[in-house]
């Protein structure tokens, strides 16, 4: 049986704020922050916008591409994301109703930093090979949050994207995946903490690279396929920097990450973060394209997917939902005002 | 805390535009009514279930700059009376526009936001508002 | 059905009274207006009250048998009824009471309106406002009363019924007259530039074009007309009261530029009358937000379609112009908005025309007047027609 991506869709909002403008409150040199970080801008929610919103959005997009699929079909919806509005009460129910798959499936919030939308894609991978689900769907979304003057708040945005998994009319099949996890400590956020801790520099070699090389190593040494392969790459971005380093240590060409790479327009949107970048590569593929992609979440672990497009996505409606390119398009800059409105940092009365 | 209830037993009206359609005369409600005001005993047990379109243009708006608390983080925003492709006129907020260019006539379509919330320890309460439709 | 009579009238000063109690100031009107009919008050054989929420805005509910614990009925078990109908509260209270004592049940009846909102603060009173509208369904989603009607105003505008300046008018006009009533709560003529100029509530609508938080009470007694001359020879006939219903929520009408039970209202309430609309002399319109005075006055016949507007911003609703004189109390704009009050409060106005004790803003030779009463966004509407004997 062949399973695969059946349809896609994503959403980022259309907020925005520049890194010079973050600079400007903390004497900081945003500008050159934003250079060295390769982040121009990131995208920021609207005061009504969350998880929940932004994850149901990017799957009624998924959904209004696959018109013939029938919701009640969806046996399971998994939402990643480390900004789940609720600490318990699942974002996943909420977005399953809002897509009309209830109430025969099963719904869970899934959180391993950036990467649980990746392995909400595996879980779903599971379901519908062991036959237990018809389709799954897998969301990846954050409104990430970032300490005011760390360097976080320079790249933390949001936004997010969704998988239907299935194993009819797959328009990208998954030819394999596989992940690799530690416990390494690079970057956390405590029960009840309104903002993420991380080790600095730790987060590099030790992190994002060992975990994101390891895994990307195994699954080409498992395909028995070279970087040469793969029509587009992609790898975690939270920020613009790492990802064409790493790109660059695995023998992949700029060219191959250039579509699927982001983070310089919008900045990291963390569970959102791969999910969003392989949502714009399926924006541009055909048939035959082969995709290789590699997420990382801290904590620490990276799942790598081995993908070819099908001759089924000639049939796709990619056109019943926006792309990635008219999603990003026309947005609205807010200073640091609105911006510390926008994210709910301005203590109203109640 | 405003009740739990209350709030759930609207969600497919809040999140999906679920309305109701009469089954004599086929005229379309929102939100859902468990009779027709206008075919009256003959709709009794006839009424169904009827999704609304989520494209239409605004038929009138204004914007808010007086809210009520629960909406003050979001103040000034803008309101809108939307018709429906399917000819349905409804109520909702209008965001992500420039509240100076709203005009009436301008195609919008219904997304899902956050209406308000309980404090801030309170249930979370999800609903349509409109969105230009670029 | 017998004929009713006004015979007697009571009104409170309107405004932020912050040293009364709704029990205060709901006995006040009652005294007065008793004292008005030259009763005793042993005579009184029923009470009704027209309230919005005082369970909101005073904690209390049950006002029924407060009013009538203060008033000295309940030592008689006099039956109090409290009337709820969002604005049109004191509206629909006055029409109870003059269908209790028409169908005899009753005989002598003081019916009162009275709202205490000062006690809370402004956002807590717009919610409860706004819950006169559609409360799921419009103040649920966002959108206020105020934006409810700007909403309309909007229309009318933009299908060039009224214009902006138009619809600014007619708080132009409440204010003129209020400046001649000493119990409004504003009693200053301003132009058109302050109400244009006004704060932004709700877009084109800003802070002049809405009426006031006000506290305040007003009662009228009523008996049987042919036993009202026993009592004082100041009393008016009560030729109409007609009440008529629209959906909740404003956006469920075909047509939001007119307030179909205001019309509805009116049409019965004229034929009741043995009148049609060229046939009165005043009226006191619901302007709770501007634009409502002018659908109050196409809906009532008393204008055409995009002709009320032009009446306002001409001077042609204000005393002495020899058109119909509208808002003569000052309205609900600048004699003030309680709200359970106002519709109780207009019927006390259009009784002073009638008898001639209206003082400085007199309407000569007045003989017919009208009151309307709205609920929400015209979700329920009384007309009332009382006539000079």
């Amino acid at each position: 049986m062949d399973v695969g991506i059946v349809s896609y869709g994503a959403y980022i909002p259309r907020f925005r704020i520049k890194p010079e403008e973050i600079g400007r409150i903390w004497g900081v040199d945003g500008k050159s922050m934003g250079k060295g970080l390769m982040i121009n801008q990131k995208s920021v929610p609207g005061c009504d916008e969350d998880v929940v919103t932004i994850a149901t959005e990017a799957a009624r997009n998924m959904m209004a591409r696959v018109p013939d699929v029938d919701p009640k079909d969806i046996g399971a919806v998994y939402v990643g994301s480390e900004s789940h509005p609720y600490a318990v009460k699942p974002t996943a129910s909420i977005v399953a109703e809002a897509i009309e798959a209830t109430p025969d499936m099963t719904a869970v919030d899934m959180e391993f930093a950036c990467k649980a939308g990746t392995a909400g894609m595996q879980a779903c991978m599971g379901l519908v090979g062991a036959g237990m689900a018809k389709y799954g769907v897998a969301i990846g979304a954050d409104t990430s949050q970032g300490a005011p003057g760390d360097a976080l708040e320079y790249s933390a945005s949001a936004g997010g994207a969704a998988y239907l998994i299935g194993s009819k009319n797959v328009i990208a099949k998954i030819n394999k995946t596989l992940s690799f996890t530690t416990d390494t400590p690079d970057f956390w956020r405590r029960e009840g903490q309104p903002y993420p801790l991380h080790g600095g520099r730790f987060t590099g070699e030790p992190a994002y690279f060992k975990h994101i090389t390891s895994a990307a190593k195994k699954l080409l040494a498992e395909v028995g396929s070279k970087p040469q392969d793969y029509k587009y790459a992609v790898f975690h971005q939270p920020n613009g920097k790492f990802p064409t380093r790493v790109a660059g240590m695995l023998g992949f060409t700029p060219e191959q990450i250039e579509t699927g790479l982001l983070t310089p327009n919008i900045g990291n949107t963390y569970s959102g973060s791969v999910p969003l970048g392989l949502a714009a590569v399926l924006d541009k593929a055909q048939a035959g394209d082969r995709i290789f992609v590699t997420s990382y979440g801290s904590g620490a672990g990276s799942d790598a997917f081995d993908i070819t497009v099908t001759d089924a996505i000639t049939g796709y409606k990619r056109e019943n939902a926006p792309t990635v390119d008219k999603i990003i398009a026309n947005p609205v800059y807010l200073d640091y005002g609105l911006y510390a409105k926008h994210k709910g940092k301005i203590i109203m009365s109640e | 805390m405003s009740s739990v209830a209350r709030e759930w037993r609207e969600i497919p009206g809040r999140y999906n535009l679920e309305g109701s359609k009469c089954g004599c005369c086929g005229k379309v409600y929102f939100p859902k009514r468990d009779f027709c005001p206008k075919c009256r005993r003959d709709s009794i047990g006839k009424v169904e279930k009827h999704k609304i379109d989520r494209n239409g243009e605004i038929f009138s708006f204004s914007v808010v700059h007086e809210s009520p608390a629960c909406n003050d983080f979001l103040k000034p925003y803008a309101v809108v009376f939307v018709k429906t492709k399917d000819d349905v006129l409804i109520a909702g907020q209008l965001v992500d526009a420039d509240l100076d260019k709203i005009e009436i006539g301008m195609p919008v379509r219904a997304v899902l936001r956050k209406l308000d919330a309980d404090g801030a320890s309170g249930v979370i309460h999800y609903g349509f508002k409109f969105v230009p439709d670029v | 059905m017998r004929d009713v009579a006004i015979i007697g009238v009571g009104v409170t000063k309107f405004g932020e009274l912050w040293d009364k109690s709704f029990r205060s100031l709901g006995l006040e009107a009652g005294i007065k207006a008793i004292e008005d009919a030259k009763l005793s008050g042993e005579e009184i054989d029923g009470v009704f009250i027209g309230n919005l929420s005082a369970g909101r805005f005073i904690d209390q509910q049950h006002i029924d048998a407060l009013i009538a614990d203060y008033s000295g009925m309940a030592s008689h078990h006099i039956p109090a009824t409290r009337v709820e109908a969002g604005g049109a509260s004191g509206g629909v209270a006055f029409r109870q009471a003059v269908m209790a004592v028409a169908s005899g049940l009753h005989n002598t009846v003081l019916v009162g309106g009275a709202e205490k909102m000062t006690d809370l603060d402004d956002a807590s009173i717009n919610h409860i406002m706004d819950s006169t509208a559609d409360a799921e369904w419009e103040a649920g989603m966002g959108l206020t009363l105020a934006s409810l009607y700007a909403i309309i105003a909007r229309r009318l505008i933009h299908e060039g019924t009224a214009t902006r300046e138009e619809i600014a008018s007619v708080a132009v006009n409440s204010h003129f007259h209020g400046e001649l009533n000493p119990g409004a709560q504003f009693r200053k003529a301003v132009p058109i530039e302050t109400v244009l100029r006004s704060g932004p509530v709700a877009s084109p609508l800003g802070m002049f074009d809405c009426a006031p938080i006000t506290d305040g009470a007003a009662a009228v007694v009523l008996c049987p007309l042919d036993e009202a001359k026993k009592y004082t020879d100041k009393y008016v006939k009560v030729s109409a009261t007609a009440q008529a219903s629209d959906t909740l929520a404003l956006f469920q009408r075909p047509d939001i530029t007119t307030f179909g039970a205001t019309a509805a209202a009116a049409q019965k309430a004229y034929s009741l009358a043995g009148i049609t609309a060229k046939d009165i002399n005043v009226a006191e319109v619901h302007d709770d937000f501007s634009v409502a005075g002018i659908l109050a006055l196409q809906d009532l016949g008393l204008y055409k379609k995009g002709e009320a507007g032009k009446a306002f911003l001409n001077g042609d609703t204000r005393v002495g112009s020899g058109k119909v004189a509208v808002n003569t109390s000052g309205g609900l704009k600048a004699r003030g908005y309680p709200i359970g009050a106002a519709g109780v409060a207009q019927i006390v106005e259009i009784a002073e025309q009638l008898r001639g004790t209206a003082d400085k803003r007199q309407v000569k030779d007045a003989k017919y007047g009208l009151a309307q009463s709205v609920g929400g966004t015209g979700s329920a509407v009384t007309v009332s027609i009382l006539e000079a004997v």
